[in-house]
């Protein structure tokens, strides 16, 4: 790559950007560690199409023909399933990487919204418990905050084994986010590293898993549903095991999902991409004639209607987002940019949640920040785009001529190159062609 | 009240548990049992449960209140995440007994197997004989006596849990090291093993503890992680 000044040529394995990361770990002599998600760009759902109705198919009117939206999930085993009326959730994030007040705007974002949201490490706080009509309670490797009366108080229960931004991998909350009230909810001093264990310490494999599935329904009397959440990697062979063990739900989050913090090297080198996960989550189920028994949940770089739509389409039952859900509360909004440059970063940039200085007072336990988001007003903001997420995608499906978002399905899609027809499974554009019989 | 699980199911008996009044201090006695799993978990209850055989994986997993009675082994993860009351197995008890337990007092008259106490946040562990390696991994708070002797890597990356061990240690975790044993842990550590039972003599015990070198991040620590 030729720069700005004749005869500069920029080096296209040693970028300004490596030369900056190697000068960066010599100065201090750590891997960088950042929250948000996957930067590096990956094929995604960008790269599918939906093939709208002409002739061989016929649409749906616009604003006046029906295209259901709602979703049941945990029909297997829960005596309680839960009832959304749009199929996008929120995804689990913790108090203590989140304020306070970002919690209580997801809860209320998602209650006007009609759909659910989730705890995350540190267990749930009643504010959370208030202002979520539905909340799903993870259950995680740390056991920060877990409580037998939170576990009751849950609407559902979510096991989480891996996370798309860093499977395999535990995290760190570094101490300055460590404030007396987080401090109390883990059972840890104030001002100390946390560090969330990456593997659950009373079990060992899916054999286990069932009996600790078994357990935790015993507990809740086999109300609620019991998700399990995994980071996309070998997703065929973990949704086979899940729905062995006895999951209502899977969560499948791909390679593009964020996180409060983690090595930046996890988050750009492991896992696959949502989009490749999704049809190997959909040939297990299908192999083991779960699909649409067992509900499958996708999440990890979820941006848009079209994104919704697709993972419909692709066999999905739910959709979950996370990032895009703190973007719409106000993270990394403009009105902020003065401030993110004061602190090194920019709007649009800014990803270092783990140092608890977020200027829009969301991935932050300082009060005087925390206190800059209005719950009720960051709350509208998720609802608006909750609701347009779901609009968008109904548009979608009614232009596939498709009365509900489930009735989508993979014919309605072609992808615009071999990687994502081969990863989607479905065909090159214009072709009958999708490359490989295994995916 | 009595059960039999010969003819009645895990299911059953667990909802008859939770559905006992709260304020009712009953006594129950559970019999039949053959290695089964996640028997009296989840109890809110001040009530005595005596368990007559082999419990399989998360016996009184997450109790509170309740006083549970093991007469026999307990399996994988007795009195997981338990927040009150007492635990009380007479033989031995698997991995993870007592696994990020916030509270109440876990007694094992046998031997625990590896990681007993892993994550620990509050709950105090008796063990009267001896545990596997790894025990007390990662333990936030609370007390681990261990009457026997300790395997590999005990407390390894230890926070503020306290390990008393009167037999011989394996050896200690990353961040692991041992502590002075001042009046105050002495009165701790009889408070214990008189809550537990045990008559052995708090001043033949050795106190370890975190050496804090490991709570925050340091580059030059790498070697330890």
């Amino acid at each position: 790559m030729t720069m700005e000044k004749p005869g500069l040529i920029e080096s296209a394995t040693f970028s300004r950007d490596v030369i900056h990361e190697i000068q960066r770990a010599a100065d201090t002599g750590i891997y960088d560690i950042r929250g948000f998600g996957a930067k590096r760009k990956v094929p995604h759902f960008d790269d599918l199409l939906f093939l709208g109705a002409s002739m061989s198919r016929y649409p749906l009117e616009g604003y006046r023909e029906k295209c259901g939206t709602d979703v049941t999930l945990g029909t297997r085993f829960a005596k309680k399933p839960i009832k959304l009326d749009t199929v996008v959730t929120i995804a689990g994030m913790s108090f203590g990487a989140l304020s306070a007040n970002a919690k209580e705007a997801l809860g209320r974002g998602a209650n006007i919204a009609g759909t659910s949201t989730t705890t995350g490490d540190g267990g749930m706080t009643p504010e959370e418990r208030q202002n979520s009509k539905t909340l799903v309670y993870q259950y995680l490797p740390s056991r920060y905050g877990m409580n037998p009366d939170d576990l009751r108080k849950a609407d559902a229960i979510e096991v989480v084994l891996g996370q798309g931004a860093k499977p395999g991998g535990g995290g760190m909350l570094l101490g300055q986010k460590i404030t007396d009230r987080v401090a109390q909810m883990r059972t840890l001093p104030k001002g100390i590293d946390q560090r969330s264990a990456c593997r659950h310490p009373d079990w060992t494999g899916p054999d286990d898993l069932a009996i600790k599935i078994q357990e935790l329904r015993e507990i809740t009397d086999w109300q609620v549903p019991i998700y399990i959440k995994v980071g996309a990697t070998r997703t065929y062979y973990d949704v086979k095991l899940a729905v062995k063990a006895g999951a209502d739900v899977i969560v499948v989050d791909g390679m593009q999902g964020g996180t409060a913090a983690t090595q930046d090297v996890f988050i750009e080198h492991v896992g696959i991409p949502t989009m490749a996960a999704i049809p190997q989550a959909v040939r297990a189920l299908q192999e083991m004639g779960m699909h649409r028994k067992v509900q499958l949940i996708v999440s990890g770089g979820i941006r848009s209607g079209a994104d919704v739509a697709k993972c419909m389409a692709l066999g999905a039952d739910a959709v979950a987002i996370g990032t895009a859900a703190l973007v719409a509360l106000g993270c990394n909004h403009p009105k902020w940019d003065e401030e993110y440059q004061k602190i090194g970063s920019a709007a649009g940039f800014y990803d270092d949640y783990h140092e608890g200085k977020c200027p829009a007072g969301i991935s932050t336990q300082d009060q005087d920040l925390a206190s800059r988001l209005d719950p009720v007003d960051a709350g509208r903001r998720l609802a608006n785009y909750l609701n347009v997420l779901t609009l968008e995608a109904q548009t979608l499906a009614r232009a596939c001529g498709k009365s509900h978002l489930h009735n989508l399905e993979p014919e309605d899609l072609v992808a615009l190159n071999v990687e994502a027809a081969a990863m989607a499974g479905v065909p090159l554009a214009g072709t009958n062609w999708i490359p490989g019989k295994e995916f | 009240m009595k059960f039999d699980l010969k003819t009645q199911t895990v299911r059953e008996v667990n909802q008859a548990l939770h559905d006992l009044p709260k304020d009712k201090q009953a006594e129950v006695e559970i019999n039949g049992i053959s290695g089964d799993h996640n028997l009296a978990v989840g109890m809110d209850h001040p009530v005595k449960i005596t368990l007559n055989g082999h419990a399989g994986y998360y016996c009184a997993g997450m109790n509170k209140e309740a006083e549970i009675i093991v007469n026999g082994n307990a399996g994988q993860g007795v009195a997981e995440n338990m927040m009150s009351g007492k635990v009380h197995v007479k033989g031995n008890a698997s991995q993870s007994a007592a696994a990020t337990a916030h509270g109440g007092l876990l007694v094992v008259d046998g031997d625990a197997a590896a990681r007993c106490g892993i994550s620990m946040k509050g709950v105090n562990i008796v063990v009267k004989g001896s545990v596997g390696h790894m025990s007390a991994f990662m333990g936030q708070s609370g007390c681990l006596v261990v009457c026997g002797d300790a395997g590999e890597a005990l407390g390894d990356s230890l926070y503020e849990a306290h390990l008393y061990v009167k037999g011989k240690v394996e050896s200690l975790g990353a961040d692991c090291i041992q502590k002075e044993m001042r009046s105050e842990h002495l009165e701790e550590l009889s408070a214990l093993l008189k809550e537990a039972g045990c008559d052995d003599n708090p001043e033949d015990f050795t106190r370890y503890g975190s050496g804090r070198q490991l709570y925050n991040f340091k580059v030059d620590n790498t070697s330890a992680y």
